[in-house]
């Protein structure tokens, strides 16, 4: 489907899908090279602005710290795998980290209700959902990978 | 990304310049704490020239309006722009918050 080498090469795949595709170690330093990278192409391919400044860097950023320092533990030799696939109809944001994973539907804290406006933490899934059309999570080849699906606006 | 910290009259004007996220907010948290123990009370965070917040900047803010409120002081935020305020909507940080649309009327605020 996709030519994922790792090397970050922008490619297009045999459906006309634009594909990104970058190994990164885990360190919450990289993230924010590779969220302007995605984010760049994204303008590129027209995602709108509002998707471009804040759906896509805010819900990646969320999903690769998760990857990182949950997943991975912050183990920097433990790498995060980041995909992105761009069409004419949506963009969809895989990352993959070396961790256990975790069961999505029992994360269901609201920290919105006002008993946890004052919390500190528990905005990272909230936000991926608030932000993304969809979120998913599954595992493949020994591998916690959570996906983003934007629709285009 | 960068802080910095600049005295306006008795309030500490924090310049948020930048992504405020996971790999960068405790530096802004140590900074507005260093004053907070010197003895400042007033703090403004001005957002003009930031980019993007994740939910660990979120959480830092949250943190320091709670730190400063038990010292007696106060925290205001200024010039947020349009997908910033969404943010802030989205996770309802905007009632917890007091918000200027301006540094000016931020600082006329206290």
């Amino acid at each position: 489907m996709t030519a994922a080498d790792g090397t970050g090469e922008r490619r297009h795949d045999a459906v006309g899908r634009v594909t990104l595709d970058r190994l990164i170690p885990s360190d919450v330093r990289e993230i924010e090279p590779i969220v302007e990278l995605v984010t760049r192409e994204c303008r590129v391919l027209a995602l709108s602005a509002r998707q471009c400044a804040l759906n896509v860097p805010v819900a990646l950023t969320e999903a690769l710290s998760n990857a990182i320092l949950r997943g991975n533990r912050g183990v920097r030799e433990k790498h995060v795998r980041v995909r992105a696939m761009v069409s004419d109809s949506a963009l969809v944001l895989e990352v993959a980290d070396e961790g256990t994973g975790f069961d999505l539907d029992a994360c269901t804290i609201d920290p919105t209700r006002p008993g946890n406006i004052e919390r500190e933490d528990g905005r990272g899934l909230f936000l991926m959902r608030s932000l993304m059309d969809r979120v998913e999570r599954y595992d493949r080849d020994a591998h916690n990978v959570v996906r983003l699906i934007l629709n285009r606006s | 990304m960068s802080f910095s910290i600049k005295k306006q009259g008795e309030i500490c004007v924090v310049d948020v310049e930048g992504q405020l996220i996971v790999g960068n907010r405790q530096e802004l948290k140590q900074k507005v704490l260093d004053e907070l123990e010197k003895g400042e009370k007033k703090f403004l965070i001005d957002f003009s020239q930031t980019g993007y917040i994740d939910s660990s900047g979120l959480g830092v803010l949250v943190s320091l309006s709670k730190k400063i409120r038990e010292q007696g002081g106060e925290l205001r935020l200024a010039n947020l722009n349009d997908d910033l305020k969404t943010l802030f909507e989205l996770t309802k940080l905007d009632t917890l918050f007091q918000i200027a649309d301006t540094r000016e009327r931020a600082l006329e605020s206290f």
